[in-house]
């Protein structure tokens, strides 16, 4: 729009023009990578380096898994104009059901779709309030918080804390992908992420230039390479990193596979289309002929199943079950998902930046756990800088 | 008319709004104890006037003066002028269901007790009592005003007025929603006040209640005043008035088309009676037409005639409303559709009246838009083809002609005809058979209407049926084959559209009591 008007003021005044425009396009974008960015300095400026350590590095993706799994799910409910606050405890509870399954025999292939398909069950229960009795969400899920609390309650009873055996099950959390290749560092992760790096870069590319052939504007080539560059040494650090330590942890691939599909559902297919459709307006979604009720009720039920594996992948990191876990993760899943730049008003919202959003909380809770910050304070600071995000993202959007 | 003393003088009031001026030079003056009412088309700038009026737009925001009581008025908002003792009463009641009659009566200006800290209850109810006396209502004031139909509730917000010592009562078609014995109360109610020296402006469509009831009419037309007739010496007829609200040529704004004989019948709908549960009322009463392949036909009638209510219950029935009996049949199948999905599949497609409210997606672009209703058509495998999506949503944009750099501008950017556009493209996408059209061309330019029109004639050559709803007589008459008109959720006449003029039309959908008695 600035490029048009500065023109005849010359080439390299209208090329700094569309930058700016650029940049202030997406300002709420590069504003969550500058925060990630200016954590992970400060982290490891104040820990002495202990922050970015490997060890350290492979510790902070263990953590963000369950919370990552959970944040992806809340971004499809919180898009549909929705909030899920039950899924804290759904976790919890479906963690002990797992640990209690395990006790009991069951082997770990049995347990995992048992576990998932009970917490679908649980999301089709709240989906169906929700959907088709049309009570409120916050309602029907803040029922749900007492329900699964208790439930808890009731499987770690007799037992209090159930400890976990079963090798398979904790290696979800704790394991590493496999060495196939000789020598002291970790080849095949780095290998992955070379893999990653490249792909990453080929679908940018190839996501540009169709944009820019729908003639749709795109950012300046230059800040394009700068973004592409960014992006790809920073996976190429990561991955170099961890393939000097143990190398990538099974829960780097679980949530890798969750973030992905869920992605491709969202970006490619109908159902995705009809998620930012009811997000966006729900009463232009039903005349278009879209079941809104019906989406709403798959979205529950996913929300819950995610839920379970992320009971279960918290239950694996501790190799048990507790009666207090689940305590407060809904309020880490919506931060996240609202760092990550998801819409106060519904409709808008990419999981890919739900990811980064879990990336800020975890780091930020890492940092402090080994700073030795006091929980309490640990609390406001993560509630200052949810608001500022939630806050900043109201405002560039009125701007815009 | 000379000597009389004015109670209100609205000098040369100037309205306008980003592209349109909706009050143009107008001029309206209200004398002391009189009834006023106040009648056009919609959209002639009768609601815009009372807003300027009550201070819903403030001084300043318009041009010209007001004169009240003999002094000049400046309202900043509507607590200005309430305070002058105007009060405004607007069609959709501006109450609290769930506080009671007299909780309602004094919400904002409380009796309190001496000290003015607490709510004087026994006090407030006496009073409550003395007022609902002056309207004729027997209600018990510690009712809640959910429990009472519109009627009552209409009363009840003229006894608020009167709680505040009002001078002038301003109501806006408050017998729209009423029944007959309800409306005659009404009007009997107003009569008694004019006798205890109330002066009243009354917005209404119903002709025959205007004569009836005014000293004075006044008729707006296009955002200005037509004419101020006086109605007291029993002369005057309801053609007089009709002939002031329309009363234009067609010019050639409307694109000729050739007209074929129409196909076979392919909607047709017979005795279709809705009632609504949200306002528990009946809503549509035995409603039967139907549109031929090739035909449009033209459904006109007046705000609240129910037209937009029975386009809804036949395609989906989205608010929930109850069906109590009809057919409904599509190209030769009988149907009844619970979700807009299945009316879609069918071969309908619904251009909904608000394109912002339940028309569009204002946040997401062009392309998402378009291809919302008949995604299905774009999946291959798993995935939306993009490429495929991207070639269609360009290719209806330029047959539709939506004016944007690309089909990625987001539709929230766009302009009133672009949206319209839009909202057009994305029914043709999904290749309807029949095409409702719910007001068409409502807030957009001279020049995209008339790009909408031709591409209705073009639709229909290629063998289309589209009933379409408007406002606009002439929009109705110059576009469409046959005429339906709809008074109070009835079918109150059918007419080809050459034989029909804007006279005889707008007396049906006034004149719907008669006509249907």
């Amino acid at each position: 729009m600035n490029a048009q008007t500065a023109a005849p003021r010359g080439e390299a005044r209208s090329r700094l023009d569309g930058l700016r425009a650029a940049l202030r396009g997406n300002v709420r974008e590069y504003a969550m990578y500058i925060a990630l960015v200016v954590i992970f300095v400060v982290s490891g400026v104040a820990t002495k380096g202990l922050f970015l350590s490997p060890r350290n590095l492979t510790d902070l993706i263990k953590q963000t898994g369950y919370v990552a799994v959970l944040a992806i799910g809340m971004t499809v409910v919180l898009i549909i104009r929705h909030i899920d606050l039950s899924v804290g405890y759904v976790a919890g509870f479906m963690g002990a059901m797992s640990a209690k399954l395990l006790t009991n025999g069951f082997p770990i292939y049995a347990v995992i779709p048992i576990v998932l398909a009970i917490g679908a069950a649980i999301g089709a229960y709240q989906g169906f309030l929700v959907s088709r009795v049309h009570v409120p969400a916050f309602v029907t899920t803040l029922a749900g918080m007492f329900i699964f609390r208790g439930l808890l309650s009731l499987v770690t009873a007799g037992t209090g804390t159930i400890i976990v055996r079963d090798e398979a099950f904790r290696a979800l959390s704790n394991g590493f992908i496999p060495q196939i290749f000789e020598g002291s560092r970790h080849w095949l992760t780095f290998i992955i992420g070379l893999a990653c790096a490249a792909v990453l870069a080929a679908v940018k590319i190839r996501a540009r230039r169709n944009e820019s052939r729908a003639g749709s504007s795109v950012s300046p080539a230059l800040l394009f390479i700068f973004q592409m560059a960014l992006f790809t040494s920073v996976i190429l650090t990561a991955a170099w990193i961890l393939s000097g330590y143990r190398g990538l942890p099974w829960t780097a691939a679980i949530v890798a596979a969750v973030l992905l599909s869920v992605n491709f559902v969202l970006t490619q297919t109908r159902f995705g289309r009809s998620v930012y459709a009811i997000g966006g307006n729900p009463e232009a979604a039903e005349l278009s002929g879209i079941d809104v009720a019906k989406v709403t009720f798959i979205v529950f039920c996913g929300m819950s199943m995610f839920a379970s594996l992320a009971g279960v992948l918290y239950t694996s990191r501790l190799s048990s079950a507790t009666p207090t876990a689940g305590l407060g993760f809904e309020m880490d899943a919506i931060a996240s998902s609202y760092i990550g730049g998801v819409a106060v008003s519904g409709g808008v919202g990419k999981v890919t930046n739900t990811l980064v959003g879990a990336l800020v909380i975890m780091s930020l809770t890492n940092s402090m756990n080994l700073l030795g910050v006091d929980i309490s304070y640990q609390y406001v600071v993560k509630g200052v800088i949810f608001i500022v995000a939630v806050a900043f993202d109201i405002l560039s959007r009125r701007r815009a | 008319m000379r000597s009389e003393a004015y109670l209100l003088e609205m000098k040369d009031i100037v309205k306008t709004f980003p592209g349109v001026r909706a009050l143009d030079h107008v001029s309206f003056r209200v004398r002391q104890g009189e009834i006023h009412c106040l009648v056009g088309e919609n959209g002639a700038g009768k609601s815009t006037l009372m807003k300027v009026l009550s201070g819903v737009y403030p001084h300043g925001a318009y041009e010209g003066e007001i004169v009240y009581k003999g002094r000049e008025a400046v309202f900043r908002g509507i607590a200005d002028s309430e305070k002058a003792g105007i009060a405004v009463i607007y069609q959709e009641l501006a109450q609290f269901p769930e506080l009671t009659v007299c909780e309602n009566l004094f919400i904002g200006h409380e009796i309190m007790k001496g000290n003015g800290a607490r709510i004087d209850w026994p006090a407030s109810l006496r009073r409550a009592e003395e007022l609902l006396l002056r309207v004729r209502l027997r209600v018990d004031p510690s009712v809640k005003i959910k429990r009472l139909g519109v009627g009552k509730r209409q009363l009840i917000e003229i006894a608020k007025a009167l709680s505040k010592n009002v001078g002038l009562l301003v109501l806006d078609e408050p017998t729209a929603a009423l029944n007959d014995d309800d409306s005659a109360n009404l009007l009997n109610l107003l009569r008694e006040l004019k006798l205890q020296g109330v002066t009243c402006v009354l917005i209404s469509h119903k002709l025959r209640e205007v004569l009836s009831l005014a000293d004075t009419v006044t008729i707006l037309r296009d955002g200005a005043v037509v004419r101020s007739l006086d109605a007291r010496a029993g002369k005057l007829a309801q053609r007089d008035i009709i002939r002031h609200m329309v009363g234009r040529a067609i010019d050639d704004i409307y694109p000729k088309r050739n007209k074929s004989v129409p196909g076979e019948v392919c909607l047709s709908l017979k005795g279709w009676t809705v009632y609504d549960p949200a306002t528990e009322r009946e809503i549509l009463h035995q409603v039967s037409l139907s549109v031929r392949r090739g035909e449009i036909v033209g459904l006109a009638g007046l705000m609240g005639a129910g037209r937009t209510e029975l386009a809804l219950s036949l395609f989906g029935n989205t608010p929930a409303y109850k069906i109590t009996s009809g057919e409904l049949e599509v190209k030769g199948k009988t149907a009844r559709f619970t979700h807009p999905k299945q009316a879609i599949r069918m071969g309908l497609a619904y251009v909904t009246e608000d394109r912002k409210r339940n028309g569009l997606v204002l946040i997401q672009d062009i392309r998402f838009n378009i291809t919302l209703a008949a995604l299905r058509d774009l999946v291959k495998g798993l995935a939306v083809d993009r490429q495929a999506e991207l070639r269609a949503a360009n290719e209806y944009k330029e047959a539709v002609g939506i004016r944007a750099p690309s089909v990625r501008q987001l539709v929230g950017n766009l302009s009133g005809g672009n949206q319209q556009k839009t909202s057009l493209s994305k029914w043709l996408f999904a290749r309807p058979d029949i095409l409702i059209l719910d007001e068409p061309t409502r807030g957009i330019d001279v020049g995209a209407k008339f790009e909408i029109y031709q591409l209705m004639n073009r639709l229909v050559e290629q063998g289309m049926s589209i009933l379409m709803i408007s406002s606009e007589l002439l929009e109705i008459l110059g576009m469409s084959d046959r005429v339906y008109v709809m008074a109070e959720g009835r079918i109150v006449g059918e007419t080809p559209a050459c034989d029909a003029t804007e006279q005889i039309v707008m007396a049906m959908a006034t004149n719907a009591q008669e006509a249907s008695a």
